[in-house]
């Protein structure tokens, strides 16, 4: 009897043990525990810096002893860096524990002590790179949308924009305003906006068809423009007409009629089962406030909602972070590479404390089927409806998309999601232009992106 | 300057426990009255030390006079526990007394960190149940037949806890008291000892199958109506506690086999009628998920031991005080908060000591009346200590018991002092059975010897081997014999 309890107790103090080990480093860093700002008290805040060291974040003390937490770049990084004056949001929240704690050498903390000042928290370095930031938050000029830059083979995140935008070193001053924003200056598109796919959703369709349908290659489909079923005609964008395509050419094309002929031949229950491979209707790995996305389509589901849905339309809802994630397992062969913005913490002066090793997420599709897309994707730059993207130092492969949002016909969404130096993909973007009217296209930006990259 | 003393203070606190602790189980391992002798005085000082330390940086950092002068009334009291036990009683399981004395000392420096009133009202009731368990130990030497009171156990038990139930006021979702003139009273807690009287009684009095059904329809009587009144945690205890001295005492692994099964049965049966029951278990599955539904709690608790660390935030640096409950049922995750999870560890290796102890005594009794009530009395502490500690870390689902005798709480208290008590009353019956059977022995081999010299007279020289074996058996190795049946049961 005596070791039942014994044992019980073992095992007890063994869990404590496992539970300050490996859970407790993730559970204190939780956006609940108040704990963390009690450091504030005995630590100055440390500094947010990108992957070269420029500085995003960083805390200045006045003589008087007051601090002032500034963000020289301003709007530029004001969500995914976020705010720590108003509440805390982005790496700001999610990075707190760090900021507030210091790993400077013992014996200068102990001065400190001594002489009652603060000491310095540890710096964050994130994966962030400012080059890539700015160009794609000039890109994007006024336009409200999304822009997403992730390095496939890491899951390192290096650009992460969201329009509208706000200043970070007034928003304590400014939080009545920016809370009662129409425009919602405050929320991250890139993770928390949820838009309809639009035509890069037909990524997704093409993987189901290949799944269904193992000659997939041999598919062929005469477009004239539009396509009827069940009383509900689809047409093809700008009212082309593709005539004879096989699967590459349509996607190349982006050609709806086609991708609703595509759904009809489709098993929906199957089809729900590679969305969700796929991370549609579940977690998302992801450091900051991320929306779920969501994918509807189910065996009740009729003619027209199949069509709707394999070409993007439909009710199927994501952000553009997720449409990266996809589109990184593809670059990646298929393996999704867990994304991350914090590459490493440094103590004030430099030395590292601990560091984000690259692992593997989850395999989302097999070698092959991305190895197949990737082409497809290539032949869209190639020959088809992103080719402003062709004949550059760097190769290219994407997706276009153009996403109707409401009954203003004049105005879509632009989408884009892609990759550069296809053979050894090295970026991958994912972009997403609110209410444009037709002049400005996301492809364009992902050009500016690849092109501050490369020349 | 205060910051230095505190961190330097806390990694010192953590030292010495670790070193008391140490004690705690090293000295199972000597046989040398003296030298055992000087270790348990160890443990006193090093007690002492720690509570010195503790108060002194809690005055530091407070600067409140009223903060020493607790002090002072608390090490005349622990001081006097010790000196006391130790006069009245030489024949006192020293280590039990120490170990008391450290865990209300614990208890007492914390209760003060969290909250003075509360634990100049913790130190009252701990001198009026300490000064009136004084007396437990010679009622169980003097009342023989204590094991005769069957029936007013069960009547005692089952009234007590209906009272409660009808008239009992919510707290914290339980029916668990009710007030008498300002002072809440916690029937519960008393229940569970007289509820281990009433089995070994039971069990005493006869061990036929008929018997034991009604036995046990009665302890699932008391069962059923703790989890009527909500108070899972004591039901829980008590559904424990019956299982083992039912296990120990008829040796049949068919019956717990059967008690497992009902109590899985009743688990999954009190989850889908009581939403409380159900809440604690989402709560348990992830307390992030619910935190605004009952999950703040347990997410707090977490983040308190997390956030302290192995080594801790060190007294008043720490928000202990975040975590609903903290003196109560919680007082682990704070103590763990600010003394260090290091220190936290040792302290449940204390109260593993005292189980190991009280479980020796039992298996030394020889009367089956004794040896059950030491068994079901351990039992329900170790037990107590497990649920209460596993809710705090989210080993198992919260289930709202205090840590005994560090806790705040005056019927907790007073309870298990009464439970200590009476074990250290059994122990020193113990002894006494050991000097009856050591008598028996002595006059037999007198009676064996006139025979044998008789014999040996005609027979000499062959009496060699009778002496080796009669200088086994004397007096002055006595220390010995018994140090020997320790090393076997632990």
């Amino acid at each position: 009897m005596t070791y039942i309890f014994v044992a019980l107790f073992l095992v007890l103090m063994g869990y404590i043990t496992y539970f300050q080990v490996e859970k407790s480093a993730d559970i204190i860093r939780s956006p609940y525990n108040a704990r963390q700002d009690s450091n504030a008290d005995r630590v100055a805040r440390g500094k947010i810096v990108d992957k070269n060291g420029n500085i995003l974040a960083q805390t200045s003390v006045a003589e008087d002893g007051s601090e002032i937490r500034e963000y020289p770049f301003g709007n530029m990084f004001a969500h995914v860096v976020g705010y720590s004056t108003h509440g805390k949001s982005g790496i700001e929240s999610v990075a707190n524990y760090d900021l507030l704690t210091s790993n400077a050498f013992f014996l200068e903390k102990l001065k400190n002590e001594f002489q009652d000042q603060k000491n310095t928290g540890d710096t964050v370095v994130t994966t962030l790179d400012l080059t890539l930031q700015q160009a794609a938050y000039n890109a994007l000029g006024s336009y409200k949308g999304a822009v997403v830059v992730m390095d496939p083979k890491t899951g390192k995140i290096l650009a992460m924009v969201s329009k509208p935008d706000y200043d970070p070193n007034t928003v304590d001053a400014n939080w009545d305003s920016l809370n009662t924003d129409e425009n919602s200056a405050l929320l991250n598109r890139a993770t928390q906006g949820q838009y309809a796919p639009g035509s890069t959703f037909k990524v997704v369709t093409a993987l189901e068809y290949m799944r269904e349908y193992p000659d997939y290659s041999s598919y062929t489909y005469n477009c004239t423009g539009a396509i009827e079923q069940d009383g509900i005609t689809i047409h093809c964008y700008n009212g082309n007409v593709h005539g004879q395509l096989n699967l590459q050419d349509s996607l190349a094309y982006s050609c709806n009629a086609s991708f609703s002929n595509i759904g009809l031949l489709l098993d929906s229950d199957s089809f729900k089962k590679t969305a969700k491979e796929v991370l549609f209707d579940s977690k998302l790995p992801c450091d900051l406030s991320y929306s779920k996305s969501s994918f509807t389509l189910d065996s009740s589901a009729g003619n027209g909602t199949k069509m709707m849905t394999a070409m993007g339309q439909g009710e199927t809802q994501v952000s553009p972070y997720h449409m990266a994630l996809i589109t990184s397992a593809i670059a990646n062969g298929g393996t999704l590479m867990k994304p991350y913005l914090i590459d490493k913490v440094t103590n004030y002066s430099g030395t590292t404390v601990k560091e984000t090793e690259p692992e593997e997420y989850r395999q989302l599709m097999t070698t092959e089927e991305a190895a197949q897309l990737k082409e497809y994707m290539k032949s869209v730059v190639d020959y088809g409806t992103a080719s402003v993207l062709a004949g550059q130092s760097y190769t290219a492969a994407g997706k276009t998309g153009t996403a109707e949002y409401s009954s203003d016909k004049e105005k879509d969404h632009s989408w884009f999601i892609g990759m550069s130096n296809v053979e050894n993909p090295e970026l991958v973007v994912s972009i997403i232009i609110e209410s444009s009217d037709g002049t400005a296209k996301a492809v364009n930006i992902a050009k500016q992106i690849f092109d501050a990259y490369y020349y | 300057m205060v910051n230095i003393i505190v961190e330097l203070s806390k990694y010192l606190m953590i030292v010495l426990i670790t070193m008391y602790t140490y004690l705690c189980f090293s000295i199972f391992g000597y046989f040398d009255p003296d030298k055992k002798k000087r270790m348990l005085r160890k443990q006193n000082v090093l007690m002492f030390m720690i509570h010195l330390i503790a108060f002194l940086v809690m005055y530091l950092e407070k600067n409140d006079i009223k903060i020493l002068a607790l002090y002072l009334m608390q090490v005349t009291l622990l001081g006097a526990t010790i000196v006391l036990y130790t006069v009245i009683y030489p024949r006192v399981s020293r280590l039990v007394v120490n170990n008391m004395c450290m865990l209300l000392s614990i208890g007492f420096i914390m209760i003060t960190r969290l909250d003075y009133n509360k634990a100049s009202k913790q130190y009252l009731i701990a001198a009026g149940g300490i000064a009136l368990c004084l007396i437990i130990p010679v009622i169980i030497r003097k009342f023989r037949f204590l094991s005769e009171w069957r029936i007013l156990y069960a009547a005692a038990g089952i009234v007590s806890l209906g009272i409660v139930l009808i008239v009992g006021k919510v707290s914290y979702g339980a029916m668990l008291g009710f007030t008498i003139g300002g002072i809440s009273i916690q029937p519960s807690e008393l229940v569970k000892i007289i509820f281990v009287f009433f089995v070994a009684a039971s069990f005493k009095r006869s061990m036929e199958f008929k018997e034991i059904v009604i036995t046990t329809a009665i302890a699932a009587f008391h069962v059923l109506i703790l989890v009527v009144s909500k108070d899972l945690g004591a039901a829980l205890i008590i559904f424990v506690v019956y299982l083992v001295m039912l296990y120990v005492a008829t040796h049949q692994p068919l019956y717990v086999l059967a008690g497992l099964g009902a109590g899985s049965v009743a688990s999954v049966a009190a989850y889908y009628l009581f939403s409380h029951v159900r809440t604690r278990v989402i709560v348990w599955k992830d307390p992030f998920a619910s935190y605004d539904n009952g999950g703040y709690q347990v997410a707090q608790s977490l983040f308190a031991i997390g956030t302290g660390g192995w080594f801790g935030t060190g007294l008043y640096q720490g928000q202990p005080d975040t975590i609903p409950v903290a003196a109560e049922d919680f007082i682990f995750s704070a103590i763990s908060e600010e003394m260090g999870l290091i220190f936290a560890l040792c302290l449940i290796l204390i109260c593993v000591s005292c189980y190991v102890m009280f479980l020796n005594i039992a298996m030394q009794l020889h009367n089956m009346f004794y040896k059950m009530v030491a068994l079901g009395l351990g039992t329900c502490y170790i037990f107590q200590v497990f649920l209460t500690i596993g809710g705090a870390v989210k080993f198992i689902p919260s289930t709202g018991v205090t840590l005994p005798l560090v806790s705040y709480g005056g019927s907790s208290l007073i309870s298990t002092l009464i439970m200590f008590a009476i074990i250290q009353g059994l122990y020193i019956l113990r002894e006494d059975e050991e000097d009856d059977i050591e008598r028996k022995k002595k006059e037999r081999l007198r009676a064996k010897r006139s025979g044998q010299e008789e014999k040996a007279q005609r027979r000499s020289g062959s009496n060699a081997a009778q002496r080796a074996k009669r200088s086994q058996t004397s007096g002055q190795e006595k220390s010995q014999s018994k140090a020997g049946k320790k090393q076997r049961v632990r």
